[in-house]
């Protein structure tokens, strides 16, 4: 089809630029996973449809706007009233375009819905206000909240200037930590409201329900430090939860990982009977 | 024409004076100023809210208020604007015109008009008094998700009963709206002779008595949640958060309609006016307006592209709120094809039509945009959904309501207004609106959430941007206030075509100016 090949013409002209925007204060960031790619192509190709049908709909307005004034002696041309040919036609296009659209949206769709052959499976707990990483299986949990310096700067009258703090309110006390061209699957859910993880970079947004476990995934291929927010309005804080994915090397990630197991031992050891959170807990998990 | 003398026939029913003439107002034009009246007081108090969001969100800290009042702020802002400013202002546009319109004397059911009024200066002041109860107004979000709304302390149960008597106030306007329409057309008037404000009304009536009483059912069940133990949208009791969301959007997809669809009414009566040429496919844009309003009810859940829903779910709502753009896409066409060959003049309602067409065009295609459901995960619940809903909500529904009332107000009052001070209230509204909104849509792409009161530097820069634009936007809205007041005092006279050369069809404009007391009291033959 004529539109979509037009369409993705102008997608992989986006695409063979994507320097332009990274990191910008003005777009979507094109992320660091394949699907975050594809979303910010997707993002790419209907925005310049859009623009393709306003230049043509925005000239035709203002061309009639111009040509046509009474200043300017216009005379109106009272037997222009119907036709059922134009109705038709553009009724007929759009469709066309609509149809062009959907199906690479349809199939992007599909992608990030297949949770299938995961790596690593971290649980996911939305909390008024904070987060809860559970690495299933794995013997580790932990919780990761708002870090020290933003959280004494965002409040009321702090009179501490905002821009001096590093990552200010992007930051956290303890980041989920993942290792690099990995299929990492969530499970999310919430402990008393509703909040919704997302992490721009990964293209993944999805909520966190309290009586719901829900499904996402994500393949960073690139090591680095990807922020995000809640973005689900969930109480008074709700500007205050951030997200800080620290995603490492394979081989750090392990060591990373048989660190905190080590120090989940330790911890838990003295009171084994009556923590929860430890590897007993982790056992039936581990069949997922 | 038999309503040139009906100045003479007022004495049997005669204008109560004092301040009975509006508690017991049964006469359409009164209970319509009284709707426009009202909902330009909430305008104000609406804006009023966005100008202290707009203020907290300047620049990065918090400055200014605690979360919870902003979240207050937010909430209410949402509330007044929908169910205070924008849907009373077409109501009273709707009083106020339809019986002028269809040839009728008066709205069908005067009584329960002037009940319908009444129960809204009480419904927003439960509402707003939740401020002066302990925890503050309600911070869920007019959206009133649970669990999250179920939290809230006093405030609950007052938003609950204020959103009850809104509903009830709408509820009997579109009765009224229907009944009129349905009984009181002069002979001769077929439906497919009314005028589009007519036609865009009686659809937007059925839309609200087919989705209000569902608002209602989704607020009472939180009601019972709260107090008498439910546990509807509670999971821990076997209940479920998300139905509440599909309950929700339910009726909040064709509320969003609701609010528009009066305004692409207003529209289709301007552009042919002041282009000198019949709307362009009478037939087409009824039948769009129609089309919309059916697919309004099966996109809902697009609203909420991210609770998890099954994948073929996905892909039903993305693919039917794509169908949108066509019925909307033909209507714009229209209205640009009415220009087309035309002979145009931008006198102020014109000039409010035209931005209203391009910039709600703009809004429609953010709209698109977030139809494509991997896109709107991006999307979802960021500034760009923001800029989306005000684009199509303020440059759409109140630029068409302004345009309204500057085309009509010289027949309501008799005086002509201030044109050049309109013009300068038009150009400083439509400059600054998008200074206001166009910056959120980089916001929400560079990923800012919505509703937060406080953000990280890197979303600066556009958000003073943005509070810029929205303080001058606030006060350039003095002016329109400024227009009306000087018209209703006096001006020079109106003429009862009051266009002069661009001649307006319609059978308000063969009505004298001011228009009499009862506008139609002999049915005019419309040929």
């Amino acid at each position: 089809m004529l539109n979509s090949k037009v369409a993705s013409a102008l997608g992989g002209l986006l695409a063979a630029v994507p320097a332009f925007a990274y990191e910008s204060s003005y777009n979507m960031p094109v992320g660091v996973t394949p699907i975050s790619r594809e979303v910010h192509g997707l993002h790419m190709l209907i925005f310049w449809v859009c623009v393709a049908i306003a230049v043509v709909v925005f000239s035709a307005m203002i061309y009639s706007i111009w040509k046509f004034r009474k200043s300017k002696g216009a005379v109106p041309d009272q037997t222009l009233t119907h036709s059922t040919q134009v109705e038709v036609v553009w009724t007929v296009i759009p469709v066309l375009i609509l149809i062009s659209m959907a199906i690479p949206a349809a199939k992007t769709l599909v992608k990030m819905e297949d949770t299938r052959n995961s790596e690593l499976t971290v649980k996911v707990v939305g909390y008024q206000w904070k987060w809860q990483y559970d690495y299933l299986g794995k013997g580790v949990a932990f919780y990761s909240t708002l870090s020290a310096a933003s959280n004494q700067a965002r409040q009321l009258n702090s009179g501490v200037d905002v821009n001096q703090v590093k990552d200010y309110l992007l930051d956290v006390d303890h980041p989920l930590v993942v290792p690099v061209d990995t299929k990492v699957r969530l499970l999310l859910t919430g402990n008393d409201v509703i909040h919704s993880w997302w992490v721009p970079d990964f293209a993944v947004k999805k909520d966190a329900i309290p009586g719901f476990i829900n499904e996402a995934w994500f393949k960073v291929e690139k090591i680095g430090r990807y922020t995000g927010q809640c973005a689900e309005l969930c109480g008074r804080d709700h500007g205050f939860m951030p997200i800080v994915v620290e995603v490492l090397s394979k081989d750090d990630f392990a060591k990373w990982l048989a660190a905190q197991q080590e120090a989940a031992k330790a911890a838990a050891a003295p009171a084994a009977a009556t923590t929860a959170m430890t590897t007993p807990a982790a056992t039936p998990a581990a069949a997922l | 024409m038999a309503h040139a003398d009906s100045h003479a026939d007022d004495h049997h029913d005669a204008k109560p004076s004092g301040i009975g003439r509006w508690l017991f107002a049964t006469n359409h034009k009164d209970i319509g100023t009284m709707y426009l009246v009202f909902a330009l007081l909430m305008f104000f108090l609406g804006g009023l809210m966005a100008l202290l969001i707009r203020l907290e969100l300047f620049k990065p800290g918090l400055q200014w208020f605690d979360p919870q009042f902003y979240n207050s702020l937010v909430t209410t802002h949402a509330l007044v604007m929908i169910f205070g400013a924008v849907m009373p202002a077409f109501v009273g546009l709707a009083n106020w015109m339809i019986p002028m319109q269809i040839g009728a004397p008066d709205m069908a059911l005067p009584r329960m008009n002037n009940y319908s009024f009444w129960i809204l200066p009480f419904a927003f002041t439960l509402l707003l008094s939740s401020f002066a109860t302990a925890g503050g107004g309600p911070g869920g979000g007019w959206t009133l998700y649970p669990p999250l709304s179920l939290q809230a302390g006093t405030s609950f149960p007052l938003t609950i009963f204020a959103i009850h008597l809104m509903g009830a106030s709408s509820i009997m306007g579109a009765i009224n709206v229907i009944v009129t329409i349905m009984n009181m057309r002069a002979p001769g008037m077929t439906l497919l002779r009314m005028p589009l404000f007519v036609w865009t009304w009686l659809i937007t009536a059925y839309l609200l008595i087919a989705v209000m009483p569902v608002l209602a059912g989704a607020v009472t069940m939180l009601l019972t949640d709260h107090f008498f133990g439910t546990t509807f949208f509670t999971a821990a009791g076997g209940g479920d958060p998300v139905m509440f969301q599909h309950i929700f959007w339910f009726f909040g997809h064709p509320e969003v309609y609701i609010l528009i669809l009066p305004a692409f009414g207003v529209v289709s009566e301007i552009i042919p006016t002041f282009a000198r040429k019949p709307l362009f496919g009478y037939d087409a844009m009824v039948y769009a307006t129609a089309s919309i309003a059916f697919l309004s009810f099966i996109v809902w859940a697009h609203h909420m592209f991210t609770v998890g829903m099954p994948l073929a779910g996905q892909m039903f709502f993305m693919l039917s709120t794509m169908l949108i753009a066509v019925p909307t896409g033909v209507k714009v066409f229209n209205w640009t094809t009415t220009m087309w060959r035309g002979s145009l003049s931008f006198e102020p309602p014109m000039l409010f039509a035209l931005s209203f067409l391009f910039l709600f065009t703009i809004g429609g295609f953010s709209g698109l945009m977030l139809a494509i459901a991997p896109a709107d995960f991006q999307y979802q619940d960021t500034y760009f959904v923001v800029a989306h809903f005000h684009y199509v909500l303020v440059p759409g529904a109140v630029f068409a309501i302004m345009a309204g009332v500057y085309y009509w107000l010289p027949k309501w009052t008799g005086h002509m207004y201030d044109m050049a001070l309109a013009k300068w209230h038009f150009w400083l509204s439509t400059v600054s609106v998008n200074v206001l909104f166009f910056p959120q849509h980089f916001l929400g792409l560079a990923g800012m959430p919505r509703r937060i009161p406080d953000y990280s530097t890197q979303f600066t820069d556009w958000n003073m941007v943005s509070s810029v634009g929205g303080f001058a936007f606030g006060f350039s809205q003095l002016l329109f206030v400024w227009v009306i007041v000087k018209c209703v005092r006096g001006g020079e006279h109106a003429s009862d075509r009051v266009w002069g050369d661009a001649q307006p069809h319609g059978l308000e404009w063969t009505l004298p100016s001011p228009a009499p007391y009862h506008s139609f009291e002999t049915a005019p033959e419309v040929k």
